[in-house]
């Protein structure tokens, strides 16, 4: 765990690719991808649908190995991790929030939050409370023991937010998080992100192909044909493509 | 990951499938049943030949006239129906022919109705030795006395009546010293049988049991038997005076080696061996129906498993995404199928409890059997073990599909 307390860089890559190959032809999806986000950061990745920034999530979230090139987060060269060591590390220091929100049907409010806590060391009895406090903090304590069907979509997106919160993640990654909302709850969720970047110190990293939306975060980093395209502060991002 | 955790989650998928999760455990359902019925029958079979070897003492042999029937339509064993007579029971008493006999009495069977002052029952009537039934040990004089040798040498008209027919007959009045009539001819009753309630395959209470002599002059008007009964001196004597009745009944007759037997023996052994070969027809038959749809109900959880690993890609991605390890995964999936075979075997397990409540009716009213109803716990354990042990079997490839999935096919899948 020597990572979590590097001051500098929460994930680093140097010269990451991906190729997806089988036996006919091969994609490349990303390649070259050298990044740093440090801690505390606000991060939009944007980019046209097929530009490759869902396949940059999917290797910064631990959820898929490059092909090339090295990813060290939080400290961890994470590149030969096998597959139960990848899902302790997101476990413990990743929150996903995902377009289609991704609740168990049939299954409370309260449990849906309290999920990863069942993977984790956290003992049994502290998961009442801990799932409570997230529940509370997204503003649905009246809905605890209501079931996603009941929810508006807003109110599922809160859900989903809170279960990424539940195990205190160091770095939120938010995927099109908006897409499925309209847009006043759409503002809401974008609210709770900042005050979790602003208020609490979390690093969010959120994937979008909404210009406006990524301009409410700090730095944009652009992504076209899976390459970075452009990468800097957010007040001074022009799009070259549109 | 916390097993109250995965129990919890499991049996909500499959009560979230009710009509599904039913219908692909009837396979199992039926097999457990299966295996229910084959102890429980089984283990009252048991019962049923103890009590029998019990009722009749392991040394009585039986002789019957005829053949030894070679099946339900051979009416064979109708022919030589009068080759035992009272002098082959003389030839069998001599100790030089048989020298294990203790005892040996004829039984005359007489299909008629008792009556007394216009209150008719028709019992088993039997012309038979008081001494010899006494002797067996579980029939018992309840009141009165019993007829002996003297009054078979006499043919004295008396009879000792089961305590079903003295209650038909006589109500509350005392039977003994009273007169009921048989084929319109007057018997004294002597005595009266104590209660028993059953018995395997001959009820005391229904009997009505008077000399051989005297229901062959009186009744019959025939000179020969329909049975004899022979008492060996041990259980272990038994084969060696069956093979002396053999020899000294076919030498009685003027049997050449050519002949067969015009007479059969039948023994206690073998009709416990009897009852053990269709209880052994009936276990291999129970066990094919149990392993066939155990294997085919087997095939369905496998089956169903996989559909819904399939359904359920998406949720899948999201535990893995959020931390679940594959075996995190595995034990979910695993205890799921186990908790939908165990289902199963618990709706077997009580299925089979019925059944074999009702068996042990049907047998004990229908076949007057003495079949007593035990739960059967070492049937319900293997049931429940069988079921789980199924759910493993059957669910380990699906289980072993879901752990598989990695966390963005299954995000992405829709």
């Amino acid at each position: 765990m020597k990572g979590q307390n590097d001051p500098k860089h929460l994930i680093q890559t140097t010269h990451i690719a991906k190729v997806f190959a089988d036996e006919a032809s091969s994609t490349t999806a990303l390649s070259d991808i050298s990044l740093t986000i440090g801690r505390g950061e606000f991060v939009a990745i944007v980019g046209p649908s097929g530009s490759g920034k869902s396949t940059l999530l999917h290797i910064l979230g631990l959820l898929d190995r490059q092909t090339a090139g090295q990813y060290t987060f939080a400290g961890e060269e994470t590149t030969h991790y096998s597959d139960d060591r990848l899902a302790a590390l997101r476990n413990r220091t990743i929150g996903f929030v995902f377009q289609s929100f991704n609740l168990l049907a049939r299954t409370s409010v309260l449990e849906n939050v309290a999920l990863p806590l069942a993977y984790s060391s956290v003992p049994r009895k502290e998961w009442e409370r801990r799932a409570k406090e997230k529940v509370e903090a997204v503003g649905l304590a009246h809905r605890m023991e209501h079931e996603p069907s009941e929810l508006s979509g807003g109110e599922k997106q809160r859900v989903a937010i809170a279960r990424a919160l539940v195990l205190e993640p160091e770095i939120i990654f938010a995927d099109e998080p908006t897409g499925n909302l309209d847009s006043a709850s759409g503002r809401a969720i974008m609210e709770i992100l900042e005050h979790l970047n602003d208020g609490e110190g979390k690093t969010v990293v959120l994937i979008t192909h909404d210009l406006t939306l990524a301009r409410r975060a700090k730095r944009i980093i652009a992504i076209r044909d899976g390459k970075i395209e452009w990468d800097g502060p957010s007040a001074k991002f022009t799009p070259s493509f549109a | 990951m916390k097993f109250r955790f995965i129990a919890r989650t499991s049996a909500r998928a499959i009560i979230a499938n009710k009509v599904r999760s039913t219908l692909t455990v009837l396979g199992i359902v039926i097999g457990i049943t299966a295996i229910m019925l084959i102890v429980s029958i089984g283990e009252g079979a048991q019962r049923i030949i103890l009590s029998q070897i019990e009722g009749m003492g392991a040394e009585t042999i039986v002789i019957r006239p005829g053949r030894d029937p070679q099946g339900p339509s051979d009416f064979a064993q109708t022919l030589f129906a009068d080759s035992l007579k009272r002098r082959d029971i003389d030839a069998l008493k001599r100790k030089e022919n048989v020298p294990d006999l203790v005892d040996v009495a004829p039984v005359v069977f007489i299909s008629d109705s008792v009556s007394y002052l216009g209150e008719t029952y028709r019992p088993s009537i039997f012309g038979w030795s008081a001494d010899f039934m006494l002797s067996m040990g579980s029939v018992k004089l309840g009141s009165g006395e019993a007829f002996d040798e003297t009054d078979i040498r006499q043919e004295s008209p008396v009879v000792i009546i089961g305590s079903k027919v003295a209650h038909e007959l006589f109500a509350a009045d005392d039977p003994i010293g009273k007169y009921i009539r048989i084929k319109g001819k007057n018997f004294r009753v002597i005595g009266v049988l104590e209660k028993k309630g059953s018995a395997a395959f001959f009820n005391p209470d229904e009997l009505v049991v008077l000399p051989y002599t005297t229901a062959q002059t009186y009744l019959t008007g025939e000179d020969h038997y329909q049975e004899v009964m022979v008492r060996a001196a041990s259980a272990e004597a038994v084969p060696r005076a069956v093979r002396d009745i053999s020899a000294t009944l076919r030498e009685m007759h003027s049997l050449d080696a050519t002949e067969k037997d015009d007479f059969y023996i039948e023994t206690q052994q073998g009709v416990i061996d009897q009852i053990g070969t269709i209880l052994t027809a009936l276990t291999v038959f129970l066990s094919a129906v149990s392993a066939i749809s155990l294997l085919v109900g087997g095939i369905g959880v496998m089956n169903v498993m996989l559909v819904s690993v399939t359904e359920r890609t998406r949720e899948i991605g999201l535990r893995k995404a959020i931390g679940a390890r594959s075996r995190d995964v595995l034990a979910q999936f695993l205890t799921e199928s186990v908790f939908l075979t165990m289902l199963g075997g618990l709706i077997g397990i009580t299925l089979g409890i019925l059944l074999g409540l009702l068996a042990a009716v049907v047998l004990s009213s229908t076949l007057n059997l003495d079949w007593n109803y035990e739960f059967p716990l070492e049937a319900t354990l293997l049931g429940l073990g069988v079921a789980a042990f199924v759910g493993l079997v059957f669910g380990g490839y699906p289980a072993w599909k879901a752990s598989q999935k990695s966390p963005i096919e299954a995000l992405r899948y829709e």
